[in-house]
């Protein structure tokens, strides 16, 4: 197995090692397919195009539809108008969405290409139908994270859709980068809470829509351009996650003095309790029995078994909204964080994630490699993150816990939330059954126990 | 063949300079193809009597349409091989990748004639991206002559593009072969250009007075060694291209500090 024993322990600059992020356009593809009816649009080269789609694909088992503008060495010379014209025409005959988000890419970035100036032209010239939304957001690879190309996606379609309007008791929820799941999990708990809300953007129902039979290229699923276009009018919003959701939440609330608050991703019990709080405050309800019942339920999990977890060694790795929710929920379960680690710059995340576990070793802008070496240094008894993990728990010799994206070599975990309490017991489960399995697995016959 | 790259601030008249010089040379029986690497496509106008030039990268404006050597290489004046790059509209694309792309394409369409004497790159203003010391990188230009004069700015740019010189010195073996002033009448200006290019460790290699013969002539659409053989600025152009043809000093250029440049400045250029 890949074992960096023998690696020497050297300083790095300019040199990335399994990286622990991927590229802008990868979130902005996600963010626009949470918009109900939208094509996905990458202005750039045919081969960014087909990474986004294969990527998500690997991780979702799902089509993921996006249209590309093809460039070739033409476009980057005398610039890319032309291709995004005749993209925008043929896309809108050919696939007929209801909105298209483009987003650009590195090469388009590079020489300059004033993507919604062009739509801007096309729409005076009336070369664009008036009933198809377009919107686009700035997405170069070679600054942020996919997380920071999902945010400027969902900034991007606040920009262009929101307004003002009469004032509503609708709280809008920004979930950030989380699956399907997750994002189905959040509107069940709000609809609990009896919250009207709109949930920008909405994944669900669009890459886990059920199989009919039936192809579609646009499902059920999707945040509609009427909800977003009365984001204006809300009473407040909730960014569930800083990263990925402040850029639309601040936009919300500088052009339509729409109150903001960032919360972390409802992930353990302490997170989950923030967000119906805080919604409980917002909405002047009390929070429901039934939600009050879930959270009683965990809590009996977590009394039942902690003595599996207790004090285990825990390093933490993948996107910083989750990775900072998980570490707040390894806290309340009584393990130690160690090490926890994200690819994605930012100052923000690593004050946050310090502040939840002081002692742990916190890393921003780093890669795998740097993790491996981390735990090289001070062993874990468990690793939790997404697939390119595995590598490192193989090679150490501990389970890993799959969070997060991408996760290539498990299927379906992107239909088990993660998030509220539901999602938070799954997670118990996981990681007291896994730890059991592990150890049981290193066990002689004569010492194997029935009763654990 | 010698590949020379002629460099300088923009509106130095390079343009202007490169095809009076290769005038002069093609006049001496060398054999000299000039590529205007300018999107304005104009660097052979005077020796092709106009715009009339397909630019290498309408190839690919026109793509899967087969492109021949000769319909994007004109003969202008005495023989001289005329190739323009061309580019994007101001504003648009990305002219610097256009070089590249297009230096490229001359290579695929054998250009680079094995009987040429000499290359001569025509290159837009400064070198403000990698795109635009294409020329210099690798195989290419190993000369470089910069275009100057003794104003500040000029000077200035002068000293910058050194910067690039040296940085593509030692890859690709660009050697400063010397500095061109394209006078502007400032005081003092052949002492302070020759101090000038001497503090760089090259050399003054013409001093080009300022006569209203060169405007006149490209009125004309043409070289001053076309429109009026007998005058005095051809004999300077004659000059420049015995100097060059015949230079053998070629240097790693020592870019100077600013201050330095501006205390240059104030040595030769007040002298009251």
């Amino acid at each position: 197995m890949v074992d960096i024993a023998e690696c020497p322990d050297i300083e790095r600059q300019a040199l990335a090692i399994n990286p622990a992020k991927t590229c802008q356009p990868i979130g902005a593809v996600y963010a626009a397919l949470g918009i109900h009816g939208c094509m996905p649009h990458s202005h750039g080269s045919q081969g960014c195009a087909s990474y986004l789609r294969m990527h998500l694909s690997r991780h979702f088992r799902e089509p993921i539809i996006t249209t590309t503008s093809s460039f070739t060495e033409g476009q980057v010379v005398f610039g890319g108008s032309g291709n995004l014209k005749m993209a925008l025409k043929n896309l809108i005959h050919i696939y007929k969405p209801e909105v298209v988000g483009v987003h650009t890419t590195c090469s388009a970035e590079t020489i300059g290409d004033d993507v919604p100036g062009i739509v801007e032209e096309m729409r005076r010239a009336g070369e664009l139908p008036e009933d198809v939304k377009v919107f686009c957001a700035s997405t170069p690879s070679y600054v942020g994270s996919h997380i920071t190309g999902f945010a400027n996606m969902v900034k991007a379609a606040v920009d262009a859709f929101a307004e003002n309007g009469e004032a509503a008791e609708a709280v809008n929820v920004l979930p950030g980068f989380v699956s399907p799941s997750d994002a189905r999990e959040i509107k069940r708990i709000l609809k609990i809470m009896g919250t009207e809300v709109v949930v920008l953007p909405d994944v669900s129902g669009v890459i886990d829509a059920p199989m009919t039979g039936e192809l579609k290229l646009y499902q059920e699923g999707g945040t509609k351009i009427e909800e977003i276009e009365r984001m204006g009018a809300s009473k407040a919003t909730i960014a569930l996650g800083r990263e990925a959701g402040n850029a639309a939440g601040m936009a919300l609330a500088t052009n339509f003095q729409v109150p903001l608050e960032v919360l972390p991703v409802p992930i353990g019990i302490d997170n989950v309790d923030a967000l119906l709080m805080r919604l409980s405050a917002v909405m002047g309800k009390p929070i429901p029995k039934e939600l009050e019942e879930e959270r009683g339920r965990l809590v009996d999990m977590m009394l039942d078994a902690h003595a599996h977890w207790y004090g285990k060694k825990v390093a933490i790795f993948g996107d910083p909204d989750v990775t900072e929710a998980l570490t707040g929920f390894c806290v309340s379960m009584g393990m130690e964080p160690e090490h926890v680690l994200t690819g994605t710059r930012s100052k923000d995340w690593k004050a946050a994630v310090t502040m939840i576990a002081p002692k742990a070793t916190v890393v921003d802008d780093s890669d795998l490699f740097m993790l491996h070496r981390l735990i090289k240094r001070n062993p874990v008894d468990l690793l939790i993150g997404n697939s390119y993990g595995k590598y490192i728990a193989r090679s150490e010799g501990i389970p890993l816990i799959r969070v997060g994206f991408p996760i290539t070599d498990r299927a379906n975990l992107q239909h088990f939330p993660v998030v509220g309490y539901a999602g938070t017991a799954w997670l118990v489960e996981r990681i007291g059954n896994t730890l059991l399995d592990w150890k049981e697995d290193r066990t002689p016959d004569y010492l194997v126990e029935l009763i654990q | 063949m010698r590949q020379i790259a002629i460099y300088g601030k923009g509106g130095i008249g390079k343009s202007t300079t490169t095809q009076n010089l290769t005038a002069a040379l093609a006049e001496m029986g060398k054999k000299v193809m000039v590529v205007g690497c300018d999107p304005k496509a104009d660097s052979t106008r005077l020796l092709l009597g106009g715009l009339a030039q397909k630019a290498v990268l309408d190839v690919l404006r026109e793509e899967g349409e087969m492109i021949d050597l000769e319909d994007i290489m004109k003969v202008g004046f005495s023989g001289i091989r005329c190739v323009e790059s061309g580019g994007p509209e101001p504003g648009v694309g990305c002219a610097g990748r256009g070089i590249i792309t297009s230096i490229s394409m001359l290579e695929n369409l054998d250009a680079y004639d094995e009987n040429l004497d000499y290359v001569f790159y025509d290159v837009l203003g400064d070198v403000v991206c990698g795109g635009f010391a294409m020329p210099i990188r690798e195989g290419k230009a190993k000369e470089i002559y910069i275009v100057a004069s003794g104003e500040m700015m000029a000077m200035y740019a002068a000293n910058n593009i050194c910067k690039g010189v040296k940085k593509y010195a030692n890859t690709g073996g660009v050697r400063l072969g010397g500095i061109i002033c394209n006078s502007r009448k400032v005081d003092n200006e052949e002492a302070m250009l020759k101090a000038f290019a001497e503090k760089l460790g090259s050399q003054l290699i013409q001093f080009v007075p300022r006569d209203n013969m060169v405007q006149r002539a490209e009125i004309h659409k043409k070289t001053v060694i076309q429109y009026d053989p007998s005058q005095p600025q051809a004999d300077v152009y004659r000059s420049l291209a015995m100097n060059i043809d015949g230079n053998e000093m070629f240097v790693i250029p020592e870019p100077m500090h600013t201050d330095e440049l501006e205390k240059l400045l104030m040595e030769y250029g007040l002298l009251d």
